[in-house]
């Protein structure tokens, strides 16, 4: 089921970018459910600033395909209406740092709106962003900002490591009854993989997901920084390294058994994101962690990350954000204990 | 009191007609609006008695306002759908909510207080103004089912300066939406007054929206009943949104927490009192013969049952289980609370054997 599992022969798959990917998943839900809209700025005729509603408008109309006045709080306030009404509707914020403007009514609408109600009225709403930076963008279009998110209850966040995931978790979260925000590492929006869209979705999006196993190290990321962790691994196994790759995949609810379960064999653990390491996803990770392997532990869980910064000028992002060389960096530490 | 609204009854219970908005009515229908503002006046006394004395955290009071919702609530069909805040008391009344069930989430065990399915109103949300895209929303789905239904979305003054206000109604205006927004007026958000919220009419901002408004008496039940029920008929058959602004007045505190002397002159009271809803719904009625002892005190005796079931119900009302936090926060099974909730199940195991 994952991009990780080698493709039969016997499994048709099609090359796609994760846009692509997001694309078809989309066209598949609103094929499939009539009540699937989809609603934010410039996603009608111009398919969205990154074109992952490219041509989903023409074909579904506008009535399923609604082009937003530019007001985030508007798109989700009013999401939060129809969705009384019976439809699932799939927002865009367009980019990361604009989402705030809509934070009050995804944190105290969306979120708490089915524990108000006493289990009556669902908010099964898709909240897609686009996040993280690499793409030398101006400000606010750079930004991790998934711990909000996950430390609200309520809401499910999820974010996809590459296309063939993007393509089935987008429908999954589209078919949850709670509410998602469902973040798309952008700097992979490029990235191609093969993609299954003949069988049959199945799995929970809920888990966390191990992409290797190794002896000595292992690694945890989810979204932008998998396929950093994946090159890590390689570039650590040339060093006679061995680590394990975890996906985390969905940040809420978190995964951890895997990583516990693994930790528990290596003794050494090292989280990996984009956002800043202080109060970050990584810092409940390692507490955990710490907790359930406390008499496993060869090293201190490490945290690699964003510093305590905001995001800063694009000419500055190559030091800023975790890459392979910082993972390798922190290998190192965990290992010379 | 403001010269420039819509109205049907004079303070003094005299009606008058309006060409835009003409109303039939009998006795049957009088005798129905002031029950409902009888009944919903008790609710709001027993229910700050129950707050004075520890039975309630909170109450919002709604002494003043009750001729607008009143009407407002009258004028909605069965299948129209409607938002609103805390304070619509008269409104819940019309719309059947049960009064105790209301209570629930002042005594502090619920965070709602009705099946939005059952009453056709959607929960009422603390935080200002966020209903008002919900209701937009929802009458987006109205749109998209066909239906012949509309939206009432109810909000005060304070509300209208919130930017989810003006989104609801730059979205409204877009997108051609079947609701009717209506604003009470009551001239004071808890302390500030709303000379600080605009320096124009209310009713005045609709109009660079494209959407069409009135300013009505909201003192004036059968005003309130007109204009809506007139809106709300030119929604549902695609005319869009519009917007009401109700002059009014809150006489009581903003809640049983607040303390209105120290924030305006207690001799605006006296003023408004002049112009209370009851009693000029009961001077009409006097007028044309609607108000017979008779149905006064079944009306009478209704409301002091009411009293007595809010206030033996809610004051045998036990704490409720720990373990019912946990309820709902998702639709489908979540780890982290589900973990969370085994810990509290086995903590409190713990204290009872110790």
């Amino acid at each position: 089921m994952t991009s990780m599992t080698p493709t039969t022969s016997m499994t048709p798959t099609t090359s796609m970018t994760m846009v692509q990917a997001l694309n078809a998943g989309l066209r598949r839900a609103m094929e499939g459910d009539p009540k699937v809209l989809l609603m934010g700025e410039d996603i009608g005729p111009l398919g969205g600033v990154f074109r992952v509603t490219d041509g989903l408008q023409k074909d579904f109309g506008e009535d399923r395909v609604i082009d937003a006045p530019l007001a985030e709080s508007g798109i989700v306030g009013t999401a939060v209406g129809l969705a009384m009404r019976g439809y699932r509707p799939v927002l865009e914020i367009q980019f990361d740092g604009f989402v705030f403007p809509a934070f009050d009514q995804i944190v105290t609408m969306v979120a708490k709106h089915h524990y108000r109600s006493a289990g009556i009225t669902r908010m099964p709403i898709v909240i897609r962003i686009p996040y993280g930076g690499g793409i030398g963008a101006v400000e606010h279009h750079s930004e991790s900002p998934e711990a909000y998110f996950a430390h609200t209850p309520g809401l499910r966040v999820l974010t996809p490591a590459d296309a063939a995931e993007a393509y089935v978790t987008i429908q999954q979260a589209i078919a949850s009854d709670d509410p998602v925000v469902y973040f798309e590492p952008k700097r992979r929006y490029w990235d191609r993989a093969e993609v299954d869209e003949v069988s049959p979705i199945s799995g929970s999006p809920w888990t966390s997901r191990v992409l290797r196993r190794g002896s000595d190290v292992t690694l945890v990321a989810y979204g932008p920084m998998v396929r950093t962790i994946l090159e890590a691994a390689d570039a650590a196994a040339e060093d006679g390294v061995e680590c394990s790759v975890i996906d985390l995949r969905s940040l809420s609810p978190l995964d951890l058994d895997p990583v516990v379960a693994d930790v528990q064999s290596t003794g050494r653990c090292i989280v990996v994101h984009e956002a800043p390491v202080m109060l970050g996803v990584g810092a409940e990770i390692a507490a955990e962690v710490t907790r359930r392997c406390f008499f496993h532990l060869e090293a201190p869980v490490e945290r690699v990350g964003g510093a305590y910064i905001p995001y800063p000028p694009n000419r500055f992002e190559q030091h800023y954000l975790p890459d392979v060389d910082r993972v390798l960096d922190a290998i190192d530490r965990v290992t010379a204990v | 009191m403001t010269e420039d609204v819509i109205r049907l009854l004079t303070p003094e219970g005299e009606r008058i007609e309006h060409p835009d908005y003409p109303l039939e009515v009998d006795a049957d229908l009088l005798r129905r609006l002031y029950r409902d503002i009888v009944l919903t006046r008790r609710t709001d006394v027993e229910s700050t008695a129950l707050q004075r004395t520890g039975e309630l955290g909170l109450w919002c009071p709604v002494l003043g306002q009750e001729g607008i919702q009143v009407g407002a609530g009258h004028a909605m069909r069965p299948t129209d759908y409607g938002f609103t805040t805390y304070r619509e008391v008269g409104i819940f009344q019309v719309r059947g909510v049960d009064p105790v069930e209301l209570l629930h989430l002042y005594r502090g065990v619920t965070h709602s207080s009705w099946d939005p399915r059952r009453v056709g109103l959607g929960i009422f949300t603390i935080v200002i103004g966020s209903h008002a895209l919900h209701s937009v929303g929802y009458a987006m789905g109205i749109q998209r089912d066909g239906a012949d239904e509309a939206v009432l979305s109810c909000f005060g003054d304070g509300a209208t300066s919130t930017g989810d206000v003006h989104e609801a109604m730059v979205f409204a205006a877009a997108f051609n939406a079947p609701v009717v927004f209506l604003v009470q007026n009551n001239q004071w958000a808890i302390s500030v007054p709303v000379t600080r919220q605009a320096r124009a009419p209310l009713a005045t901002r609709a109009a660079g929206y494209g959407i069409p408004s009135v300013r009505i008496d909201g003192n004036d039940v059968l005003a309130g009943l007109a204009v809506t029920r007139t809106l709300l008929d030119r929604a549902r058959e695609g005319g869009g949104p519009a917007f009401i602004e109700a002059v009014t007045y809150r006489r009581g505190p903003h809640t049983t927490s607040d303390d209105p002397t120290r924030y305006r002159d207690e001799a605006e009271l006296d003023h408004w009192a002049s112009l209370d809803p009851l009693d000029r719904l009961r001077r009409h009625m006097e007028r044309v013969g609607a108000l017979d002892p008779e149905f006064v005190a079944a009306v009478d005796a209704e409301a002091d049952a009411l009293g007595e079931l809010l206030r033996e119900t809610i004051r045998g009302m036990e704490a409720p289980d720990p373990l019912r936090m946990f309820e709902h926060v998702y639709a489908e099974p979540h780890r982290q609370v589900t973990a969370d909730r085994a810990a509290m199940a086995d903590y409190l195991a713990t204290v009872e054997t110790s």
